[in-house]
């Protein structure tokens, strides 16, 4: 069978990529585009290491087609920072020591992203199950939880 | 031991105990750093590798035919294509990697496929027909050990009493038990059972392998050991180790099972046989299936206390499995069992059995944990029963500095007490319990290792310093290392550029396990700094024309020192390095060693629990985490890993188990039945770093990575037993059981 081209808008940029039919979001862009900043942890959409934001939603990557991507705008880890100026979330990640060996912290940076852009202001227990769809192994989630509350007052000027 | 490099109590630290931002902090945050699969290679083909669905049976046959018809298939390897002249060392190794004559575990590899795509090469194994001879199995530890039990390996006895799966038994301790307990006024004795968990790291298994006919190659992959993984791959595959150059790539989580191969091999064999680099990425199901776990265990601890609290006698028997293979952690388990008591009759007696499971890894404190668990729920319920307070009856008894450990050795100085009167001070004790709630207390230890460790520190013109370590960074050690190293040569933190290189970079390193990076790299860090400054020194004094005992190093400087030596003006780090090239050359300093002082590491937690009876949920309510660290290097990354080895443990206690069906096939090889915490079941987790010097190391650290794993088992359990007036001795407490437990009580 011969591969669809695909017309989407990812970080900001027109992108066009062929793919096969049943390839998905997350190997699209990860072997044909070169972002590897979305990870594969599972496959199957248990641990959010993939996650990326599709239409203002935040969706495992995984789990999408890469043909669904047709006409769409992608936000990926690495439309998060704008130039060298580091988002609020990374910055008070780095901060709070909120990763440890990282392999997470792209998912759990976009997830929070699109939290703070519905809500400004979630509680401990809001950012909490938000999260609940991406695994950390490492950090216990207390940091996590710390630098996003932190991001958050900072993101709202207070 | 060597245990006099402790450099003073006195002494200030200016960079040690700072919080920096990490210097990979950027690229992890932005999805610049490059983990294990993200990777690729020109002509690169992708293997696939195909794993037994039996738990034990005969390979009678493998047919490759149809599956190398495919056009797209380039290469398939089974174990013919891997050395016959294997280390005896690394004989299981191999076995495990890629099956024999027989499949031990479902899960276990058979043969592996090299294509163009990676879709390619699973379609091709599904073309590969393999013959078996399905043979009874056996997953249960006591099953195991019992005559008649399904012979696994093979069938010479190897302990009298027990089946030849029982591979040895092991004995640890001293005094007269008999006498001990015939002093106690309570002997409680009591059965515990704990599931096998997996180390559940979020990045899977990957690597990108070359290697050539002429036995040179290239390897790129997620480990913690790079220079033991180089090892393996060429006694594997029959080449020199110095011709396999092996890169760390970034590491998404290992502990401890990812210190030793997987897929590395077979990925180089199937490159050998095509000429082209190979990438394999390990499906999740088969992380699960064929890597990790600890070892599941059977339990039994006797202890004898008397009214006052004094325990009297200690006696646990530890049955562990560790798959099919020898090496379950039941020995260091023995060890761990009452390392945090001091006791004048002692025994812990281990039986290491083997099972049809995949062989077990390390995982954070192997053997630990579930050692605890058991001996701290049994010291629970004497406290219960005697009505005695869990802090008092373990400062009572606590080991310290001279006491006699159960497995030998006289303790230098360690912190055990310090933790418990800090756990016993802290807020979070002070707090009222509610209806269903129940509060736990443990203490927890872990020995630490030192190993073999190899630093170069490289001075530039600039003033900067490059620092080579070859011990992959799993928790942020790159900006350990740049603080003890600002620290010793008195330059900012930001000055220096840890890199952990490859193994054609730098003197043999042991893998990042044992908790030694901080403590064994740091120490080579903070020597291999004192060898530039001392050959700075020489520079300085050659600049003066005065004896080089006559210059000293103070805050980053050389300084004339001593009556004779003159007035010069002092001569700051950058300005020496800018010299270097006139003065005599490069300059960079040294060390490699085995260093020998690791310290012990003590905790105590402290755990509330809330147990729903309708339901048998648990809900943690606070979490206490205090652990001696010695020395804090960067303590936000110490409250780390206190955090992640409390989150882990809690995940053990109430939730995660290896389930084998009848068909001894694992039932919940998936992130979602085999459920590690998420953000919503956990509290917030406190912490408080105790600070008792290590005396084998210059700045006193101390191994802070696995011990946080010790102590929760117990804790929970014990909290959760408080909570539910019913004891539990079977790990995970998961709802049908803490149900059960309810109904039957």
């Amino acid at each position: 069978m011969g591969k669809m081209h695909i017309t989407t808008n990812i970080n900001g940029d027109e992108t066009e990529f062929l793919c096969d039919a049943d390839e998905s979001l997350l190997d699209v862009l990860r072997d044909r585009l070169g972002l590897t900043g979305a990870k594969e942890g599972c496959g199957t959409g248990d641990c959010g290491a993939c996650s990326v934001v599709v239409d203002g939603r935040a969706v495992c990557s995984c789990l999408m087609l890469g043909a669904e991507a047709q006409g769409r705008e992608i936000e990926t880890i690495e439309g998060v920072a704008h130039g060298e100026d580091l988002h609020p979330l990374q910055r008070k990640f780095l901060e709070h020591a909120a990763l440890q060996c990282g392999i997470c912290t792209p998912g759990i940076l976009v997830t929070a992203k699109n939290l703070l852009e519905r809500n400004p202001d979630p509680t401990e227990t809001e950012i909490r199950y938000w999260l609940a769809g991406n695994l950390c192994r490492c950090t216990g989630y207390d940091k996590i939880v710390r630098a996003v509350q932190d991001a958050a007052a900072e993101m709202r000027g207070a | 031991m060597a245990l006099d490099e402790f450099d003073s109590e006195s002494r200030i630290f200016s960079a040690v105990g700072t919080r920096p931002v990490r210097p990979d902090g950027i690229d992890k945050v932005t999805g610049k750093a490059m983990f294990g699969a993200d990777i690729s290679a020109p002509g690169m083909l992708h293997g696939a590798i195909l794993r037994s669905p039996h738990a034990h049976a005969v390979i009678k046959s493998i047919d490759t035919s149809a599956a190398e018809a495919l056009s797209e298939v380039k290469a398939i390897v089974t174990r013919a294509d891997f050395s016959d002249k294997v280390s005896r060392g690394n004989a299981d190794v191999l076995e495990n990697v890629m099956a024999g004559a027989k499949v031990l575990y479902d899960g276990h590899a058979v043969a592996a496929v090299a294509a163009t795509s990676a879709h390619a090469a699973k379609k091709a194994l599904k073309l590969i027909k393999v013959e078996y001879d399905v043979l009874p199995h056996v997953t249960d530890v006591d099953a195991s050990m019992q005559d008649g039990a399904p012979i696994i390996r093979d069938d010479e006895i190897k302990v009298e009493g027990y089946s030849a799966n029982v591979m040895s038994r092991s004995e640890f301790g001293h005094g007269d038990l008999d006498a001990g307990f015939a002093a106690a006024d309570v002997v409680m004795e009591k059965s515990f059972k704990t599931a096998a968990t997996h180390q559940g790291y979020i990045e899977p298994h990957a690597c990108l392998g070359s290697l050539g006919a002429d036995g040179r190659g290239e390897l790129w992959c997620c480990t913690q050991g790079h220079f033991v993984a180089r090892n393996i791959c060429a006694d594997l595959l029959g080449i020199d180790s110095t011709q396999l150059r092996v890169v760390a790539s970034e590491i998404g989580g290992g502990f401890g099972g990812k210190t030793t191969v997987f897929i590395e091999p077979v990925a180089l064999a199937l490159s050998r046989k095509t000429n082209r680099p190979v990438k394999i990425v390990m499906p999740r199901d088969d992380v699960f299936r064929a890597t990790g776990p600890t070892a599941s265990s059977s339990i039994d601890v006797k202890i004898g206390m008397k009214n006052d609290g004094t325990i009297t006698a200690g006696q646990a028997i530890l049955r562990m499995q560790g798959g099919a293979f020898p090496g379950s952690p039941v020995d260091m388990a023995a060890m761990c069992a009452f390392a945090p008591y001091a006791l004048e009759n002692v025994q812990a007696v281990g039986y290491d059995v083997i099972c049809n499971r995949p062989k077990q890894a390390a995982y954070r404190a192997p053997g630990s944990p579930m050692a605890c668990f058991a001996v701290e729920s049994v010291v629970d319920m004497l406290c219960n029963q005697l009505k005695l307070d869990p802090f008092e009856v373990r400062l009572k008894n606590g080991a310290k500095e001279g006491t006699k450990a159960s497995y030998g050795p006289k303790w230098p100085r360690i912190g055990l007490l310090e933790t418990v009167e800090a756990a016993k001070a802290h807020p979070m004790v002070k707090s009222a319990l509610g209806p269903n709630q129940g509060r736990g207390v443990s203490c927890g230890f872990w020995f630490n290792h030192g190993g073999e460790t190899s630093v170069t520190l490289s001075l530039s013109q600039d003033g900067t310093v490059a620092l080579q370590v070859g011990t992959p960074d799993i928790g942020g050690s790159r900006a350990s290392m740049c603080l003890m190293a600002a620290e010793e040569l008195g330059i900012p933190y930001e000055k220096i550029r840890t890199t952990v290189v490859d193994t054609a970079s730098l003197g043999y390193n042991d893998v990042s396990h044992g908790s030694r990076v901080t403590y064994a790299s740091g120490l080579a860090t903070i020597k291999a700094a004192r060898d530039a400054k001392k050959k700075l020194c020489q520079r300085a004094a050659k600049i003066w024309c005065i004896d080089e005992e006559a210059v000293d190093w103070q805050d980053g400087q050389a300084i004339p020192a001593g009556q004779n030596a003159g007035g010069h003006d002092p001569l700051p780090f950058a300005k020496l390095c800018k010299s270097m090239g006139r003065t005599g050359g490069p300059i960079s300093g040294h060390f490699e060693a085995t260093p020998e002082g690791a310290g012990v590491s003590f905790a105590t937690h402290v755990v509330d629990a809330e147990v729903d009876p309708e339901t048998g949920a648990t809900k943690i309510l606070r979490y206490l985490v205090v652990q001696d660290a010695g020395k804090a290097i960067h303590p936000s990354y110490v409250e780390g890993q206190f955090q992640g080895g409390a989150a882990q443990g809690i995940g053990w206690a109430l939730n995660e188990e290896y389930i084998y069906g009848e068909d001894g096939r694992l039932q919940n090889a998936g992130f979602l039945d085999y459920r590690i915490p998420v953000a919503s079941d956990l509290p917030m987790i406190d912490t408080e770093i105790v600070e008792v010097p290590n005396p084998g190391h210059p700045y006193g650290v101390r191994g802070v990575g696995e011990t946080s794993i010790c102590p929760p088992l117990a804790a929970i359990a014990n909290a959760v037993s408080n909570a539910a007036g019913v004891r539990l001795t079977e790990l995970p407490m998961s709802p049908p059981r803490i149900l059960k437990a309810l109904d039957d009580a």
